[in-house]
């Protein structure tokens, strides 16, 4: 077993990206640390109401993303043999998964690309395009 | 082809405007009638001057609160600033209420027609000079948002859900029973309440839609346009969007506004400062009336006194400070520090009076639409309206429109969007304080809370409908009876302030609380 980490992007939905990562943690020896992101900014307009809800909100998304996003998931690569860990973060997907990267030395990231073909995606680029511009260490987008 | 659209729809709604004009009329004359002993009694004068208690009272409070915690305002700016920017934020509350996102919600209720059509208001009767005081009184202001933003937080209501309910009801009764206060708390909060209900549908409703429905009458043809003096119509359509965002939920609605509101209040400033750059040359003469006026009043009737109370008057209206609403908005910030949010909180009326009612002021000095006589170079006086004569008359969101529009043709038709969509943004958040106003008082439940917001919404079509005099008197003095309250409660909690500002500057010097930026 090496001490190599890969980051790996999930978004709860592109489980391809869950698969590719597995098989070369297995090949490699390598462990995982999985990252939920949900997109937030602090300089996002919010209405007093939503000012008032938002704590509940929050706790309401992390729970959610917990147990439906990452729990199942790491439950699976468990069962696999492969070491994994998982944590949900708030903020912009890009950013995040370079700097976790970068903080925990990982020796790539990996995730998946969504709406590859949409139409904002391609004017505006996805956060996987923005990644692989960013990213302080090599990127895998899993299709 | 617009002007043949609006010709069109002006025959269509013809008949229909003279009905109309009857039901305006009936509205005035009931509110204004109704509204009168109240207004009356807010804006008394002291005996034997003309200077209206309510002013005096305001401005005291500012003047305590700022000797009384040591200039705050100048000494606590920059780090108000670090603390918006997030230097001193927890990475762990990402996702929570940022300081930035309470100070941009708490002011996308205070920027709008105050800063618009109020400095109009003020600049028209008052003379330039009011600026000075307006300048004066959102100094002094700062000091009075900190103590109250600062108590918003420290003695908010967490519920096991985890939602916050914040604001002067709260504090007023917490914090002075703490203080061993306990019925007098309490009566100042059940006070407060029904101030802020009010409020909520004077200056936070009936006042905007009036101002929006102004402004959309002069963009469509002013005197012939077919919405002139069919207020009424104007009111329903807005009270119906109001309606589908505060009953009906749609936050779609609530979210546009609150995305646009900051570009317009952008786009807004963009204006003002290209004028005031294309005419750099008169900027110093404009400071120099503004001074001037400020101490002697230039021609203007009521002079230094007139100046000086329509200036404190207006920038209370506008940024609100030492009102309470805002610590309704602020209390649901995310911190350990109450005090944090009171330094936050100061910037509210910095960037509320001190720079956007400032700009408009000098824009409407600059381009001339106060009628001046050219011999003297004092300003005409219109007795009969009680103010500086202008082309047609005008005053309010009108004169700033021209104010803009002289400079910028097509700038009039930006500003009736701007007004359109500050109106409607500060309706939201003015329905969101009365309604925690209305459920402190009557208790939570949907039943309670439907009453207040159709209530509101009836308040937006009467508002649309009135002429401004009756509007703006009855807006204002619902707005300073809950200052009234809240700054004698202030007066009570300021030393619990000081001991939380002591304890956190303590902590900050002894590096217990550090910038993780």
């Amino acid at each position: 077993m090496s001490d190599e980490l890969y980051v790996v992007g999930y978004d709860g939905e592109h489980k391809r990206a869950i698969e590719h990562a597995a098989e070369q943690a297995a090949r490699a020896g390598a462990a995982l640390h999985i990252v939920h992101v949900i997109e937030w900014s602090p300089y996002r307009f919010l209405t007093p109401q939503e000012l008032e809800e938002r704590h509940k909100r929050r706790t309401e998304e992390s729970t959610r993303a917990e147990t439906e996003v990452i729990a199942p998931v790491l439950e699976e690569m468990k069962s696999r043999g492969i070491t994994a860990t998982g944590e949900i973060r708030y903020g912009n997907v890009v950013e995040l998964l370079a700097e976790i990267a970068q903080k925990r030395r990982a020796s790539a990231i990996i995730m998946g690309r969504s709406g590859g073909s949409s139409f904002g995606g391609r004017i505006f680029g996805s956060a996987a395009m923005g990644l692989a511009q960013v990213s302080p260490v090599p990127v895998t987008i899993v299709p | 082809m617009n002007r043949m659209i609006f010709a069109a729809m002006a025959a269509m709604a013809a008949p229909l405007q003279a009905a109309a004009q009857g039901i305006d009329e009936t509205i005035n004359t009931v509110i204004g009638t109704a509204t009168g002993p109240f207004v009356s009694f807010i804006f008394a004068p002291f005996p034997g001057t003309t200077f209206p208690w309510i002013v005096g009272w305001l401005v005291v409070g500012a003047t305590v609160f700022t000797f009384y915690f040591g200039f705050i305002q100048l000494k606590g700016f920059g780090h108000a600033i670090g603390l918006v920017k997030g230097d001193y934020s927890n990475p762990e509350d990402e996702g929570e209420v940022s300081h930035f996102q309470a100070l941009a919600t708490a002011l996308s209720g205070t920027v709008g027609l105050g800063n618009i059509a109020g400095v109009a208001v003020a600049v028209s009767i008052g003379g330039p000079g009011a600026t000075f005081w307006m300048i004066l009184a959102g100094l002094l202001g700062m000091a009075s948002k900190f103590t109250e933003c600062t108590l918003g937080v420290k003695y908010r209501n967490e519920y096991p859900d985890g939602t916050v309910s914040g604001g002067p009801m709260y504090y007023l009764a917490k914090g002075m029973k703490e203080r061993g206060y306990a019925t007098l708390g309490r009566v100042l909060a059940v006070l407060f309440a029904i101030f802020c209900i009010l409020g909520a549908l004077g200056g936070g409703n009936m006042f905007q839609a009036n101002q929006a429905h102004a402004q959309l009458v002069n963009i469509t043809g002013g005197t012939n346009s077919f919405l002139d003096g069919n207020g009424w119509i104007t009111g329903i359509v807005m009270a119906g969007i109001v309606f589908m965002v505060i009953v009906g939920g749609i936050k779609s609605i609530a979210q546009v506004t609150e995305r646009l509101v900051p570009l317009m209040a952008v786009i807004y400033v963009g204006a003002g400062l290209i004028i005031l750059a294309a005419n750099y040359d008169m900027i110093g003469w404009a400071f120099g009336q503004i001074f001037a006026g400020a101490f002697t009043g230039l021609g203007v009737a009521g002079g230094l006194v007139g100046a000086l109370i329509q200036g404190f008057r207006r920038a209370a209206f506008s940024n609100e400070a030492g009102v309470g609403s805002a610590a309704i908005a602020h209390s649901a910030v995310r911190t350990k520090e109450p005090v944090t949010e009171g330094y936050v909180s100061l910037l509210e009326p910095f960037i509320d009076t001190v720079v956007i009612c400032t700009m408009t002021a000098l824009v409407i000095i600059i381009t001339g639409v106060l009628g001046s006589d050219p011999e003297t170079g004092l300003y005409i006086w219109d007795a009969e309206l009680g103010r500086i004569a202008t082309e047609g008359g005008i005053t309010g969101v009108e004169l700033t429109s021209a104010a803009f529009g002289s400079s910028i043709s097509w700038f009039p038709y930006v500003l009736a969007i701007a007004v359109v969509m500050f109106a409607f943004s500060t309706m939201i958040s003015w329905s969101y304080y009365g309604l925690k106003a209305w459920t402190f008082l009557f208790g939570e439940g949907s039943a309670s809370e439907l009453t207040f917001k159709v209530l509101f919404c009836v308040f937006v079509v009467i508002g649309a409908a009135m002429s401004l005099g009756p509007v703006i008197d009855f807006s204002d003095a619902a707005i300073f009876a809950m200052a009234v309250v809240n700054i004698t409660g202030l007066y009570f909690l300021m030393p619990i302030v000081k001991r939380e500002l002591e304890k956190y500057n303590a902590k900050l010097a002894s590096g217990q609380i550090v910038k993780v930026k």
